[in-house]
């Protein structure tokens, strides 16, 4: 493995994208950070703006209004950008996925590298995603 | 020459400063990781983030900004905090510079990170960033003439010495400035400015992540970013060090002077470290007054008491 791909997986910065979730995922992705699963143990920190984040994270049903905003998102962030599915509503649709309004799960507006299935998923789930996701570049 | 340009690009200045910095930013994340009853990253976390951010993002210009002035200012922080820590670090490890007068030039080069900043962040034409622009530029117009009253009271204490050598080896022929009253508030007050020139959480508004995203920072990604985190690590050096140098009797580097001095070093990073874990984020208009009525009273009773020799 050469020293750049180590030193970006060592160091990924996350970014949290909501469509419109229920709440449950997000709840989640916050339980990681929290002292009983501390993902800055890895070296993952939270960060505020799209230009600094190395991870994507998608949760939620993405429907029409929030399509063009991820597509936004998206462009708006320095590549390389790893983006990972949350949930089910994230990976599938789930329970929306033949609602009006649904404009298909996040694998169709943006590519995504690692996909977490639950409703919501549990920390442990999403920790062992996120292992995952450093083991595969 | 050739012992001129080691001073500064390697020994004391740039490459030491710069990891010796680094050390003590991973050693601020592990004690606020401490505090929350996490484990905390790992020690070589601060070279993985500059060295993921130096060499593998892509660096993204803003459409409507002064891009040459965007890309211009980290690198004028990091040349900032370079000659700042060289007149700093020159005498704190006994080599005199035979320049009288250089703590004033201190005074003025450890402005330069946080003015290139507010210059970047006005460059990228973000209004985020331009709210975290002004309000930079209010804690620095608050924190300055604090700044500056401490050193006069340093410059009273050291019997109208302006030279920072000369300070040092005052203090260590004699008793250091923090064994007196004047010395303690000095010392307090000197951590506070610390404090608001680090951006640390009390006075953290100019970044504020929860507020506005990042803000003096929020453009930046790629390469300047990894500067504008060079030039932190930098400064949480070299501050804690000039707090060192006049005050607590600068270090000696033989024996066990070499345990005080890290000793030394890394108590004052905890004290720090610990003020921005116990303390929420302030409003500006708070921080404003604490410095301009409390910090400055409190820093005038130290002079007062420094002239009359307490």
């Amino acid at each position: 493995m050469s020293f750049k791909s180590y030193c970006f997986k060592k160091s990924l910065w996350l970014f949290h994208f909501g469509g419109a979730s229920c709440n449950n995922c997000d709840i989640e992705i916050l339980d990681c950070l929290t002292p009983r699963y501390d993902v800055e143990r890895f070296g993952m920190i939270l960060v505020g703006s799209i230009r600094h984040a190395d991870v994507l994270l998608v949760n939620g049903s993405i429907n029409k209004k929030d399509k063009p905003r991820l597509l936004e998102i998206y462009e708006q962030a320095p590549k390389p950008v790893l983006v990972v599915a949350i949930g089910a509503c994230g990976c599938t649709g789930g329970i929306f996925a033949e609602g009006n309004t649904f404009a298909g799960p996040v694998d169709k507006i943006i590519p995504v590298d690692a996909y977490i299935p639950g409703c919501p998923p549990k920390p442990e789930a999403i920790l062992a995603g996120v292992v995952k996701l450093m083991g595969k570049n | 020459m050739g012992s001129y340009l080691f001073y500064f690009l390697i020994y004391p200045g740039f490459l030491f400063a710069a990891v010796i910095g680094a050390f003590l930013s991973w050693f601020d994340r592990k004690i606020t990781a401490r505090v929350q009853f996490r484990k905390g990253p790992p020690v070589l976390q601060p070279f993985y983030d500059f060295f993921k951010l130096l060499l593998v993002k892509e660096t993204i210009l803003p459409a409507r900004g002064a891009k040459g002035l965007f890309l211009a200012a980290p690198v004028f922080a990091v040349f900032g905090a370079t000659m700042a820590g060289v007149f700093i670090l020159l005498p704190l490890i006994n080599i005199t510079t035979g320049f009288k007068g250089d703590l004033i030039v201190i005074f003025y080069l450890l402005t330069i990170p946080s003015l290139c900043y507010v210059i970047g962040a006005l460059a990228s034409g973000n209004p985020l960033a331009a709210v975290g622009a002004s309000r930079e530029m209010k804690l620095i117009m608050s924190y300055e003439l604090t700044f500056l009253l401490v050193l006069a009271g340093i410059i009273i204490k050291a019997g109208q010495s302006i030279d920072l050598y000369q300070i040092i080896q005052m203090q260590q022929e004699g008793t250091p400035f923090i064994g007196s009253i004047s010395g303690i508030l000095l010392f307090i007050v000197a951590i506070f400015c610390l404090q608001a020139k680090l951006a640390m959480v009390p006075f953290d508004m100019p970044e504020a992540e929860t507020e506005i995203c990042g803000g003096i920072f929020i453009e930046y990604s790629g390469t300047p970013y990894a500067m504008v985190k060079l030039s932190k690590y930098m400064l949480l050096f070299i501050l804690p060090a000039l707090v060192i140098a006049i005050l607590m009797n600068g270090i000696r580097l033989e024996g066990l002077g070499i345990l005080w001095a890290v000793l030394k070093l890394v108590a004052v990073v905890l004290l720090l470290t610990l003020i921005r874990n116990t303390n929420p984020r302030v409003k500006i208009k708070q921080a404003i007054r604490f410095f301009f009525v409390w910090m400055n009273l409190l820093a005038i009773i130290a002079i007062v008491l420094a002239i009359f020799g307490l």
